[in-house]
């Protein structure tokens, strides 16, 4: 290993463009001749688009084109795919209503976008886009998942009846049955997730540019997975073949899921750019993004835990409504199926599992993938059914998951619900979290915050999750239209410097770095010598992108397997130079040698000879060292820990305060633990806001009441501790690094173990069940119902 | 059209603009300086925080005509040449940014802390920094970096 290899906390190589303000984000990018878009949305959720007048807006000052959905279906652009076809329970299709770029006859939410203004500065574009004026006649519209469930609700769609998406399910329901016939305890819940926004600092753009001398387009976008929007618009929406479309992602300010769907606003400006003949520039405003980024979570879910006399789990029986939004987003129907109700066993030995899933419509902005995406779901479900079933049966919590977890012994362990976990160590977590917090202790720190009139509170989550979405022909054969696979180039230069090409992207996660230090870990080269590029579809292979933790455990083992590729052809350049044969030589810390002698070739001596190959073994090596590779996973990888969490209520007020974190997580091999601690923490405060600040509200009509900064509660730097974060490893068995994924622990753990946390503080006073955001009113509240029933009991 | 004379990262600068123009659209659409970020619309999430006459601002919250005679300091003015300004260089040395886009006006947001309050507590770092939002980080690295930051401004460059 070299200093700056796996396992150490090299310092980032992005960090000094952003630090001078030299970060290169889409709206930083202005062509020349640049034209300006903006969105005319709807202010209704649901209803009938009468007439479109857009002759003021046409004539006035700055003007250059005025776009609406009949212009849209004239030219023929698709509509805006769903990437996973999930089957009902009769085996029949999902439904899949229509999603075109710009309303057509309809809008279904608040937000929808029914017109585009170009003009010539961004000013004029706003100004022009005041004058289109759009008729409406309002419809009724269901804006709660809760009520779009019920029966009479108004319809989002024709053909989906009772507004279902799809009716699905998972796990064996006779087994299950049979476990709840034979439990000792069924322990019950009844469980909301609520809709959150992801909130990317930097909000969504596009830039299209049509260039008609060559006939080819480019797209900037905000994106996660530039491959997968080139894909996406070549095959369903554009129809443009792929080698005349380029699409680059360059700097993008955090995605957290937001980021990875094919947006209308990347078709619109693509198309725009060539109909008007300008570039085309589109940047949304966060008043905007909260009406048209995807959000996420939003289930109402029943559920219910069957153990035996001595606190066993038997079975588990779960009935999720998932609410998708008024269209399918890219990956809107996989979050609420393949990466939740696979979750549901947790860490633990669950020997019987069925879970129903129905998703649902509602005349709001599309639900998808979001920080965890699926799984925060689920191990909020189910550490909040294993809190309860502890205080029903009177057992200790911690205890009655250790007794459940799996054991170390177990694995690989074959859940009931698909997945097979390969490794992890749940008790080593457990007991590694348990030191960190000073459990020991508690009761101490809890009587000192009653001395001061605090209610304090502890909460446990422990967790699994899955990353790294594989292997392609499993999810296929499961409805998913795309690979799951990722792409890595190694183009090792003359004078032994590396240009690194990788299909995942970067948007915070620091592979420029990380990337870097795989290379410096295999070939022995400084990382400084090394260059990661991403985000560009002109430049880097086919790959999908980044999203569900996936960078490290498929990228970077496409990278390990293109960098084996360039030892073991340097070996061969290497025998040739050293008058031996390619199976004596050994390649170890930047050398190549003939094992068992002090005969060596530097590394970049044979990158020399391979570009300049006068003494060469012309007939059976060519020259060159590049080498690319793709990897396909043969499972997922299972992070998984414990997340501790103590709180202090204010009775007065309902005011939470988090006072302690610790969280001890198994996230794999690390390459930069630096790095993955400030993923952690990224995670954490992402958990924590859900828990206790953030909310997306919606009123009953559709109407999206707190979409700005101004009302919805975003995480501030006062309102959070610092984090105390700790690791124990299990490399991942199947993956060539070890490495399992850090990208979502945090917002996957610790909602649980904040919302455990605050009805521990608040059992004393009878409160059995307190629903996230856990705001001050909502814990004042049930503080005072709690009082009234104790009175008239 | 107004006419404003103003200094920008020490260059003297007189623009013709829309009274109507932000500083912030000044800066990014006028002077190309895109190191100054727009991340909301309501003032709450502090990416566009500048220096003027030496104090935070949220350049989205002013005029560019306010800045008549001012002048104005961005991330890019902060750095001494290529030699990053310490509180560049703890943010760095404490991995306080992830995807980078809060960062400059976190930087320039504790900077005008440091000024005032050379040696902040943590619970004043995060109290100052209630105006600037992060989705990336926690904080925790942030209220690292800021605390390093103002030991390497109090060592002096």
């Amino acid at each position: 290993m070299t200093s700056q290899g796996i396992g150490a906390s090299v310092k980032r190589k992005e960090d000094r463009r952003f630090l001078l303000g030299k970060g290169n984000y889409t709206d930083d990018i202005t062509l020349p001749n640049q034209a300006y878009a903006v969105l005319v949305r709807s202010i209704y959720a649901h209803a009938k688009i009468t007439k479109i007048d857009s002759a003021a807006a046409k004539a006035a000052p700055g003007v250059i084109g005025v776009l609406t959905g009949d212009d849209v279906a004239a030219d023929g652009l698709g509509g805006l795919p769903c990437g996973w076809l999930v089957k009902n329970k009769d085996g029949s299709n999902m439904v899949e209503p229509p999603h075109p770029a710009l309303a057509h006859g309809k809008v279904r939410h608040v937000g929808d976008p029914v017109v585009m203004v170009v003009a010539t500065s961004k000013a004029e574009a706003r100004a022009a886009a005041g004058l289109v004026d759009i008729s409406y006649d309002a419809l009724p519209a269901v804006g709660r998942l809760a009520d779009a469930i019920k029966p009479g609700a108004p319809q989002v769609w024709d053909e989906a009846p009772g507004n279902a998406c799809f009716d699905w399910h998972i796990g064996d329901p006779v087994n299950t049955e049979a476990a709840f016939k034979n439990a000792a305890h069924i322990v019950e819940i009844d469980l909301t997730n609520s809709r959150v926004a992801p909130n990317a600092m930097e909000p969504r753009a596009a830039n299209g540019h049509y260039e008609a001398a060559s006939d080819h387009y480019t797209l900037y976008t905000t994106s996660q997975n530039p491959h997968l929007i080139r894909l996406l618009m070549s095959a369903f929406t554009l129809h443009v073949p792929e080698h005349k479309l380029r699409v680059i992602a360059p700097d993008v300010g955090g995605g957290f899921g937001s980021k990875i769907y094919h947006y209308a606003e990347e078709l619109l400006v693509t198309w725009a750019s060539k109909k008007l003949g300008r570039p085309v520039k589109w940047t949304s405003d966060r008043s905007e993004a909260f009406q048209s980024d995807a959000h996420g979570r939003d289930h109402i879910s029943h559920a219910a835990l069957a153990l035996d006399a001595s606190g066993k789990f038997l079975g588990l029986r779960v009935k999720t409504y998932a609410n998708v939004g008024a269209y399918l987003s890219t990956f809107a129907s996989a979050v609420p199926t393949y990466l939740y109700a696979t979750l549901l066993s947790g860490p633990y030995d669950l020997p019987a599992i069925y879970a129903e899933v129905q998703a649902t419509f509602t005349n709001t902005v599309p639900i998808d993938a979001y920080r965890g995406a699926g799984r925060p779901e689920a191990s909020y479900l189910l550490e909040r059914l294993v809190d309860k079933a502890a205080r029903q049966l009177g057992v200790d919590r911690i205890e009655l998951r250790r007794k459940n977890m799996i054991r170390p012994d177990q694995f690989p362990y074959q859940t009931q619900v698909a997945l097979q976990y390969d490794i992890g160590d749940y008790h080593a977590t457990l007991d590694l979290a348990l030191k960190s917090n000073d459990y020991a202790n508690y009761e101490k720190r809890r009587a000192a915050s009653a001395a001061k009139g605090k209610l304090r509170g502890f909460g446990i989550s422990t967790y699994i999750e899955a990353c790294g979405i594989a292997p392609s022909a499993v999810a296929g054969a499961l409805g998913a239209r795309a690979g799951l696979y990722e792409a890595a180039g190694v183009r090792v230069h003359p004078t032994g410097s590396v240009t690194v090409f990788t299909g995942t992207h970067s948007h915070g996660q620091g592979h420029e770095t990380t990337f870097a230090q795989l290379v410096s870990e295999k070939l022995g080269v400084p990382v400084d010598s090394v260059e990661v590029v991403h985000g560009d579809t002109d430049r880097i292979p086919f790959g999908m992108g980044t999203y569900g933790s996936r960078s490290a455990a498929v990228g970077g083992s496409a990278l390990i397997k293109a960098l084996d590729k360039v030892i073991d052809k340097g070996k061969k350049i290497a025998a040739h130079l050293l008058e031996a044969s390619a199976g004596d030589i050994e390649f170890k810390d930047g050398n190549f040698r003939v094992v068992g002698t002090d005969r060596a070739k530097a590394f970049g001596e044979v990158a020399f000879t391979a570009y300049v190959p006068h003494n060469y073994p012309i007939d059976s090596v060519e020259p060159g060292l590049e080498e690319s590779a793709y990897y396909d996973p043969k499972n997922f990888t299972f992070p998984g820990g414990t997340h501790l969490v103590e709180v202090e209520i204010d009775p007065e007020t309902g005011v939470v305060e988090v006072v302690d974190v610790a969280i001890a997580d198994d996230v794999g091999v690390i390459i930069n633990p630096m790095i993955v601690d400030g993923q952690a923490h990224g995670g954490l405060a992402q958990g924590i806001g859900q828990a206790l600040y953030e909310e997306v509200r919606y009123d009953a009509e559709g109407q999206l009441t707190n979409g700005s900064y101004m009302d919805y509660c975003m995480p501030r730097a006062a309102d959070l501790p610092n984090f105390k974060v700790g690791n124990h490893v299990t490399a991942c068995t199947h993956n060539p690094i070890g490495v399992k994924g850090v990208g979502e622990v945090g917002a996957i753990g610790v909602p649980p173990a904040v919302i455990n946390a605050v009805i521990d503080a608040l059992t004393p006073l009878g409160v059995t069940d307190i629903s996230m955001p856990a705001t001050p009113e909502k814990i004042w509240r049930a503080i005072q119902a709690a009082k009234l029933a104790k009175k008239g009991a | 059209m107004a006419t404003i004379t103003l200094k920008v990262n020490r260059d003297a600068h007189t623009l013709e603009c829309a009274p109507t123009t932000l500083l912030v659209e000044a800066l990014r659409e006028r002077f190309r300086l895109t190191g100054t970020h727009v991340g909301c619309d309501t003032s709450q999430c502090g990416a566009c925080t500048v220096h003027v006459d030496g104090k935070s601002v949220k350049s989205c919250t002013m005029l560019a005509v306010e800045a008549e005679g001012a002048e104005i300091t961005t991330i890019e003015g902060l750095a001494d040449g290529g030699t990053l300004h310490p509180m560049q260089a703890a943010f760095q040395e404490h991995h306080g940014l992830q995807c980078g886009f809060c960062t400059p006006g976190m930087i320039m947001s504790a900077t005008d802390l440091c000024r005032r309050t050379p040696d902040p507590s943590e619970h004043e770092v995060r109290h100052w920094l209630e105006g600037n939002l992060c989705r990336c980080t926690g904080y925790h690295n942030i209220v690292k970096a800021v605390r390093a930051g103002a030991a390497g401004m109090r060592g002096g460059k």
